[in-house]
């Protein structure tokens, strides 16, 4: 069933003398003299807002019908690799909506928000335990945020011991493309270090691009192939032994949760992704939240505000003489790290691991039976996730990754993140997580294998069940249209 | 738990799938000596009871706005949100996709998001907005980094100290690594006066950035802000709230290139600071387009003709262009942008304009009542103000605060926390929620307590 009825444009559905909400008559004397005798004239508009006008069961419908063209969690698998799409549990956003955390305003005063700095505090220390890196900041609004903050932290520190000299920051080519933005953006040059023929960092490379002018490695670890750097304390102890500071990007800390620590192979900072490994629902794209954690002599550079126990009170402590400043307004994504608080408590240290552990066994699954009938370029076991190569079938039958991904659309799984990294020609990347079970991943699996076998040209003309197919992406960027505009309707 | 679903017999037969004996030799790997030997040092798990309780527990110890009467603003506001906001925002084909990277499998959010781009356009004025930013203060840097890209210049940028002083911290972290140097105007009187701004403008200043309604509730004077900036060639960057836009002058009246906000007050929880929305939209000269950071959604046709939506413009972004990329954001902030779009269209134009009338009325009423009461002055008399506005108090501020959160009312912020000159005044800011009785209910008690110093 298609379900078209209001799911034109909001502006197109607007009919003057429409209206959803109404507010109360102004309970205030002098309600009926003009605006203009409390503010300015020169200061006020002549009309309001051309917003649409629309009836409540007209807006419930468009939005119930449009969100009906979504895929999501809850109701597709959706192994897109590196974006960890685990079910987000329901309970959370209950507990999330209760007036004595959703309704606290971020200036209120320490003492009424004891129990939401305690949240804060201890979830510090969850962070701080599971990275093997004692000092959190929670302030980061997502994980490119944390890698952001992360390097000026690392500025600070290395402008305070008087090595502004540093100036690189080296990142490996598998890396996600915030890694060498966020380089670029705290002033940084990055500098990319290819990876070997196994998908790992190439030590010789990185060996040859070391020196007195490296601030920072960003490593994935384990990387966006999904790869655990079994070298990676040889590695971290070159960049220590030149002075320099190793930053994990935690985007695959659902491989690893109690199984090993950033902290102990090496890293001296890292970020997390709440939204992700701590089950915060990814939204649409957003928000995240991306807290970092770091060693003891980097803490005094970290954001302002940090929560502080002093016996039995909490407060935010704004003196930090070192600290970069913040990063952004207020405390940080709250409900996220809230979210991610219950998620921590609700399984604890064993459910921790048994997360990592069938990420890891799910993942490893599916890439067997994926490699029944796609190349997997790099040897097993793999991690939390893996990256298949569409590139036989690109030269046997001129049929891309990204068709592939599209005729999965038709049998309702969401696609795999395509052609990234970039070091896989033809890239398809799996990310399972642990909330799937074995009857799912056979059955995308199959589908997979099936796809492979179809007429090329089915694939190349897919997906077939969708409301829309292969919007012309070029047109897109070539004539943009932004918005809607009376003129552009059609 | 750990919401895993497979049995020990499915995970018996998968481990033989995969060749290895136990779940343990998929880690071999990692070498042993960096492996945590260990269980990890957090409580043990809770079942769901349990966690209500605790969280229950923990609750109780806060003072919510449900709780006491919150006069509380600088940047966050208790602006009323309609049931269908969280309605649909509550449903999990919104909240549980990801960035609509698949746009035949992702319509619903690439055409939220179109909207929501247009809804922006259309309280600002401007001709272009993007699909979000994390927050307002942040928004203010991503701005300015568009303006170092936009002019080349390599001048000062220009903020008012008017300007919230988390936007303006947070700016300072952003510049301190590039080579920018931000130049803040002090503004003693409350407002920027366009005259001592015009005294540090020169043919390399890359940017001016202004508020209003400012940190203390004014209304600036965007128009000779504005103006002052066109005049040498530098960007205007207008911070502004979305919710007055319901009555006062929207940013492309007085000339922003770029409108920047906190979009809060569209439909967000307070939720003690986040996760919120950054709003930035501007002029739309491809010079400027390019330049935008994040997200973008696009109109284009499909393969049948159909109008639909994609990501575009994405050259622009990390993903494709790395360290050259316009700025680092990945992940924006999209469910709230879905809250912002509802929230619009539930109030349509009478209703936001409604909305921001009741906050103004109530606001000046609540000074009238305020500065009645003898020991209570306006800091800034004759300033216009929207919903937002300060006095002075005869007494220690911090202390009548607190007297005031024992008789129920998160009545204000303590100005001299970021304006030390101005220790003995708070700030009030009143929505369309608070209520006559609450306000005269805020008098009184100031009255009393204020009487017994």
């Amino acid at each position: 069933m298609n379900n078209t009825q209001s799911t034109e444009l909001l502006f197109e559905l607007s009919r003057p003398g429409r209206r959803c909400h109404r507010l109360p008559v102004c309970d205030v004397p002098g309600s009926d003299a003009p605006l203009s005798s409390l503010i300015p004239a020169e200061h006020l508009a002549t009309n309001s807002p051309p917003l649409p006008e629309i009836g409540e069961l007209d807006l419930i419908r468009h939005y119930t019908n449009l969100s009906t063209r979504n895929m999501s969690i809850e109701t597709n698998f959706y192994p897109l690799g590196s974006c960890t799409m685990k079910y987000n549990p329901k309970r959370h956003e209950r507990l999330a909506a209760m007036p004595g955390f959703a309704d606290l305003h971020p200036l209120q005063h320490d003492d009424t928000v004891q129990g939401m700095l305690e949240m804060l505090f201890e979830m510090q220390a969850y962070l701080a335990e599971i990275s093997g890196l004692p000092a959190v900041s929670l302030q980061p609004a997502a994980g490119a945020q944390g890698e952001l903050t992360a390097l000026y932290v690392a500025a600070a520190y290395f402008r305070d011991k008087g090595q502004t000299h540093r100036k690189k920051v080296l990142v490996p080519d598998s890396a996600h493309g915030t890694n060498p933005a966020s380089a670029q953006l705290a002033g940084f040059e990055a500098v990319t270090i290819k990876s070997g023929a196994n998908g790992l960092v190439d030590i010789n490379d990185l060996k040859a691009k070391l020196g007195q002018d490296t601030a920072v490695f960003m490593i994935t670890n384990p990387n966006t192939l999904g790869l655990f750097e079994s070298q990676i304390k040889t590695i971290t102890d070159l960049l220590h032994a030149a002075g320099a500071l190793v930053y994990l990007d935690g985007a695959n800390m659902n491989a690893i949760l109690g199984i090993t620590r950033p902290g102990d192979f090496g890293a001296d900072m890292q970020h997390y992704n709440v939204h992700k490994t701590f089950t915060g629902p990814h939204g649409g794209g957003g928000p995240g939240s991306g807290p970092i954690a770091v060693r003891d002599f980097l803490a005094p550079y970290l954001p302002v505000p940090m929560v502080v126990k002093e016996g039995d009170r909490y407060r935010l402590n704004w003196d930090m003489p070192k600290s970069i400043g913040q990063v952004r307004t207020f405390f940080g994504n709250v409900g996220i790290l809230f979210r991610g608080y219950c998620y921590i408590r609700t399984l604890g240290p064993n459910g921790l691991k048994e997360v990592s552990e069938h990420a890891v066994l799910n993942a490893n699954y599916l890439r067997s039976r994926v490699a029944e009938g796609y190349e997997v370029p790099h040897p097993g076991p793999c991690m939390h996730e893996f990256v298949a190569s569409a590139r036989s079938l690109l030269r046997e039958k001129k049929v891309r990754a990204m068709d592939v991904c599209k005729r999965l659309l038709d049998f309702g799984f969401h696609a795999p993140t395509v052609y990234f990294p970039l070091v896989v020609p033809e890239a398809l990347m799996m990310e399972p997580t642990e909330t799937e079970g074995k009857d799912t991943l056979d059955v995308f699996a199959d589908t997979l294998l099936k796809i492979k076998a179809e007429d090329p040209e089915v694939l190349r003309t897919a997906p077939h069940t969708h409301v829309v197919n292969r919007p012309d992406e070029v047109k897109a960027a070539k004539e943009p249209i932004l918005r809607w505009t009376a003129a552009a309707k059609s | 738990m750990s919401y895993v679903p497979n049995t020990p017999e499915e995970q018996a037969a998968m481990l033989e799938r995969i060749g290895v004996a136990s779940i343990e030799d998929l880690f071999a790997n990692i070498p042993s000596g960096l492996r945590l030997k260990r269980p990890l040092n957090i409580p043990p798990a809770l079942s769901e009871m349990e966690l209500q309780r605790h969280i229950a527990s923990l609750a109780a110890r806060n003072t919510s706005t449900s709780d006491a009467v919150c006069f509380l603003g600088g940047g966050a506001y208790d602006h009323f949100i309609p049931t269908v906001v969280d309605a649909i925002a509550g449903r999990g084909e919104f909240y549980t996709a990801y960035t609509p990277y698949q746009a035949e499998a992702s319509q619903g959010t690439l055409q939220a998001v179109f909207e929501f781009q247009t809804l922006m356009c259309e309280i600002t004025g401007m001709d272009v907005a993007n699909a979000s930013l994390y927050e307002g203060g942040s928004a203010v840097a991503e701005a300015v980094l568009m303006a170092l890209g936009v002019t080349g210049r390599t001048g000062e940028v220009i903020i008012a100290e008017s300007v919230h002083p988390e936007y303006r911290a947070t700016l300072a972290t952003y510049a301190a690594n590039l080579h920018c140097t931000v130049r803040t105007i002090p503004t003693p009187d409350g407002f920027l006066n366009p005259a001592d701004l015009k005294a540090t403008l020169n043919d390399a200043t890359v940017a001016v950035v202004a508020q209003s309604p400012n940190f203390f509730g004014h209304l600036e004077e965007m128009k000779a802000i504005g103006d002052a900036a066109r005049k040498v060639g530098a960007v205007f960057i207008a911070s502004f709230d979305p919710v007055c836009t319901g009555v006062l002058n929207r940013p492309a009246d007085y000339g922003a290139d770029i409108a920047v906000a906190e979009g809060q007050g569209l439909g967000v929880p307070l939720a003690y600071g986040g996760p919120y929305l950054g709003i930035l939209a501007c002029r739309g000269e491809p010079e400027y387009i390019r330049k935008i950071p994040g997200r973008l959604v696009g109109q284009t046709t499909d393969r049948s003709g159909n109008r639909c939506w994609v990501l575009t413009l994405q050259t622009r972004e990390q993903h494709i262009r790395r360290e050259k990329a316009t700025s680092n954001i990945c992940t924006n902030q999209g469910l709230l942008a879905l809250r912002a779009a509802v929230h619009l269209s539930a109030l349509g134009p009478h209703g936001l304009r409604e909305t921001a009338e009741l906050c103004v009325r109530k606001a000046h009423y609540a000074q009238q009542k305020l500065c009645a009461i003898p020991g209570v002055q306006p800091t800034f008399p004759n300033r216009p103000f929207a919903k937002e506005f300060t006095v002075r108090v005869n007494a220690n501020v911090p202390q009548v605060l607190a007297k005031l959160r024992a008789a129920g009312y998160l009545a204000g912020l303590p100005m001299g926390r970021w304006y030390p000159h101005l220790e003995n005044c708070m700030s009030v800011a009143v929505t369309e929620k608070r209520t006559r009785d609450e306000i005269d209910g805020l008098a009184g008690a100031l009255q009393r307590i204020l009487a017994t110093v």
